[in-house]
């Protein structure tokens, strides 16, 4: 490589300065375009304010809907009672309400508590005294909970009865990690620190020492608020303790914990199903398994399936059409075919008309007309991509080889034979092609056309987003989704491979 | 058909090595035939299926529905001329009852004490920001992962299948659900919308480009590397001068669709003019909702328009080829 000196080149920019004139201003232009960005930049996160709203996000519940995607949560609550503890879960819980889990140890102990209205030794089965406590005699089928010692009460005439009650709960939630709770004191082990809190009923929460760093408390007597991680968290107040224990997977996918099938292994259902006792006598039990797994409340999968079939029909139904009727529509916009300059170009106007107007535009309108559903979708993938088809289709036909046309005309033939033999076996592999294209991106725009009211799968996923509990349906219904795509794309990329020749990747 | 009878009549004539051809032909058409049949017998039955499906799952019936959908056309008939300009300028309307439907000033939004920007005009410019914005994230993103993925930059396989699948996931996972997601987070606003399009960007414009890239002339790469340059420095002066026309021009045919998703995604919840869209069509604001529609069918178009002009300049007429929406 010889090497020029700075005299050469100087002279070399003085007898070509346009040379160098224009890659520095070219130069410049790329300056300006990036600084005119990153200033574009600045002002949108001023329009936005985005910064602002980052930091009012809530941040610390996006790690919780993400881990909802995954996993589940079960969360009993432990409530201080007089002089005992009283475990309840919600009616929603992935166990059912009756839940009694092995790593929630419940011991018991005769208790003395007492009771507002005077009793008698009849009412005193747990009925009356308290309706969590009676509440509490049915979980887990534990054997005859309640009411163990009514005579000592009645003889005794005192407002004060001896019954079986939770005294202490232990909670395991990993290996090192445990809650013990207890009437006026709850202990939390994680790994080896110790947090140990005095429970005034109703009225404060108070650690004993300072709180290590995986426990927060706003105001001293406030909740405390433990966390395990993904493990877990307990909400340590003063009128009860709150478990969460989050566990890997989908709860109650198959079956709802209303279905006799629930809790029960892979074996023990197949042998249910095959030779077991009929559980409803009206139909068998592959029936009635197939009944409840299709309306599992949890996951409704019969709906959910309905829904991205409707999708699914949303965008094939109105791709067909769009494309049956830019089909002969075309023939009379393309300026070679049809030689009326007039219709044209209102065709093509139309074309755009109908493209501009944007897919979200047709939709919300024809949810307005037909109500919520399917037909709204489709009429609006019709309608829209009619325009693009027919945009296309024209386009395509005003690119023809005219030989072919002229050739079947020479011989004589009739007009429709010209387009039938001249032009479309030119344009029609084009068409279907572009058509499948059509049809593979619809399937994905009607997910989301469906979510303003437009039917199908969008509505669903939207609705079970905006609850913000039901992320491992989401999960699911995106799976499903992306499913479909994947399929459809692969179909209708083989196929337009095979009507292109290859051409098209 | 005509060919084939034409043929048929003459057949009398042909040889037995003809005649061998002629029926071998006679065998193909008729099973070209037959096939032809079963494809639109099974299009027919598919969408007689499919018409009876979204007519029974409709809320609606649809020949039950199809008056009142005149209904509704002639419902959007303005009353007069000027409905929709005063809908569209926020002017005062003579049929102002007090509900919000005629109230047109109280979308107003003041820059200063006498100019203001009219609601709709706000709210679409929001939208094309978001659709800016998310559009240029996703090209910065884009722009990185595509030369990993590119055949002819990166020899590690792994790495290329790898950027590649993972620029497929953001392309297909649907954007509302990521929109939904940082909705959640972030509840309303317009943040949730740009993070959703940008994602969704990111993969479509990658994958193009890397289309782009390895189909790039690699003769200037080769020359650099003679000359001892590092990986970054091929790409940055060999690669990028030559794809940067193409990847400005997907850029702004992306803008394009971009325009379009941030309405959409507008429309359940990401702001801009799709959420005051949907309100107005809901409501039965009728000259609200011909003055956004107006408005945004005009910005829709020049946008095109303008980005299509750009495009020309940048690469010529290839920028037209078919396969650009994705």
């Amino acid at each position: 490589m010889s090497l020029l000196s700075v005299a050469e080149v100087n002279d070399i920019a003085s007898r070509h300065p346009h040379v160098f004139a224009s890659s520095g201003r070219r130069r410049l232009m790329n300056w300006g375009l990036a600084l005119g960005t990153v200033g574009y930049l600045i002002f949108a996160w001023w329009f936005f304010s985005v910064g602002s709203v980052v930091a009012n996000g809530r941040w610390d519940i996006a790690g919780t809907y993400l881990a909802d995607w995954v996993s589940y949560e079960v969360r009993p609550r432990i409530e201080y009672e007089d002089g005992y503890l009283d475990i309840a879960f919600s009616r929603g819980d992935p166990l059912g309400e009756n839940a009694n889990p092995d790593w929630l140890v419940r011991e018991r102990a005769v208790v003395e508590s007492r009771v507002d209205a005077p009793q008698t030794a009849s009412g005193n089965g747990g009925g009356t005294s308290s309706s969590s406590g009676s509440f509490l005699g049915t979980v887990g089928g534990e054997p005859a909970p309640t009411g163990t010692d009514t005579s000592a009460a009645a003889a005794d005439e005192a407002r004060t009865v001896l019954r079986e009650e939770t005294v202490r709960a232990v909670a395991t939630i990993s290996t090192s990690n445990t809650i013990e709770v207890e009437p006026g004191l709850v202990t939390v082990t994680r790994g080896s620190e110790t947090l140990i809190a005095d429970i005034v009923r109703d009225q404060s929460v108070t650690a004993r020492g300072p709180l290590p760093a995986w426990a927060r408390q706003r105001n001293p007597g406030d909740k405390i608020v433990v966390s395990f991680g993904f493990a877990g968290r307990a909400d340590i107040e003063d009128d009860e303790v709150k478990i969460s224990h989050r566990f890997w997977g989908w709860e109650n996918f198959l079956f709802d914990t209303y279905s006799p099938f629930w809790g029960k292994s892979a074996g023990e259902v197949w042998t249910l199903v095959t030779s077991g006792e009929r559980i409803d006598p009206d139909r068998s039990n592959l029936a009635l398994a197939w009944n409840n797994v299709l309306y599992n409340a949890d996951w409704q999968h019969l709906d959910v399936w309905t829904k991205l079939l409707q999708t699914i029909v949303m965008a094939f139904v109105g791709t067909v059409l769009a494309s049956l009727i830019a089909f002969p529509l075309s023939f009379f916009a393309a300026r070679n075919i049809t030689q009326n300059r007039l219709v044209n170009q209102f065709l093509k106007r139309f074309f755009d008309f109908q493209r501009s107007v944007d897919m979200l535009i047709w939709a919300l309108f024809f949810t307005r007309a037909f109500g919520p559903g399917p037909l709204a979708g489709m009429s609006a993938i019709f309608f829209t991509d009619t325009g693009t088809l027919g945009k296309l289709y024209s386009e395509a036909l005003e690119n023809i080889d005219d030989k072919q046309r002229e050739g079947v005309k020479s011989v004589g033939a009739a007009p429709t034979s010209v387009q039938r033999y001249g032009v479309l076996p030119q344009v029609l592999p084009v068409f279907l092609s572009q058509s499948l294209y059509f049809w593979e991106s619809n399937t994905r725009s009607a997910t989301i056309i469906g979510a303003v009211g437009a039917g199908g799968i969008g509505l669903k996923l939207w609705e079970a987003m905006r609850t913000n509990s039901d992320w491992e349906n989401v999960a699911y219904m995106v799976l499903l989704i992306l499913a479909v795509v994947f399929v459809f794309d692969n179909i209708s990329n083989a196929l337009r491979k095979r009507l292109t020749g290859g051409t098209l990747a | 058909m005509s060919a084939s009878e034409h043929t048929a009549t003459s057949a009398t004539r042909l040889s037995e090595a003809g005649l061998g051809i002629e029926r071998h032909w006679q065998e193909l058409a008729s099973r070209r035939r037959l096939y032809t049949m079963g494809g639109v017998l099974f299009m027919v039955v598919a969408m007689g299926g499919s018409l009876w499906f979204a007519n029974e799952t409709n809320a609606g019936k649809f020949w039950d529905r199809l008056p009142h959908f005149f209904d509704f056309i002639s419902m959007l008939v303005p009353r007069d001329g000027w409905e929709v300009w005063r809908a569209l300028f926020d002017l005062p309307s003579p049929y102002d009852d007090g509900s919000l439907k005629f109230n047109y000033p109280e979308g107003r939004i003041y820059l200063t004490e006498g100019f203001y920007v009219p609601e709709y005009f706000y709210k679409m410019v929001e939208t094309l920001n978001i659709a800016l914005v998310a559009t240029l994230m996703g090209f910065g993103a884009g722009f990185v992962l595509c030369f990993l993925a590119a055949r002819n930059l990166v020899a590690n396989r792994w790495l290329r299948f790898f950027v590649r699948r993972f620029m497929e996931v953001l392309r297909a996972f649907p954007e509302i659900v990521i929109a939904g997601f940082f909705l959640a987070i972030f509840s309303l606003g317009a943040i949730p919308a740009i993070i959703a399009v940008s994602i969704h960007t990111i993969g479509a414009l990658g994958k193009m480009y890397f289309e782009v890239v390895e189909n790039a002339d690699m003769r200037p790469e080769e020359g650099l590397r003679a000359a001892g340059a590092n990986w970054t420095e091929r790409v940055w002066f060999a690669i990028v001068p030559q794809v940067m026309p193409n990847f400005i021009s997907y850029l702004l045919l992306r803008f394009e669709i971009n325009v379009r998703a941030s309405t959409i995604i507008g429309a359940v919840g990401g702001g801009g003019i799709g959420e005051v869209l949907r309100l107005s069509i809901s409501r039965g604001h009728e000259a609200k909702t011909l003055a956004i529609v107006l408005l945004l069918f005009l910005t829709i178009v020049a946008v095109d328009q303008l980005s299509a002009y750009l495009r020309k300049k940048l690469v010529g007429d290839q920028a037209f080829a078919f396969g650009g929406k994705v």
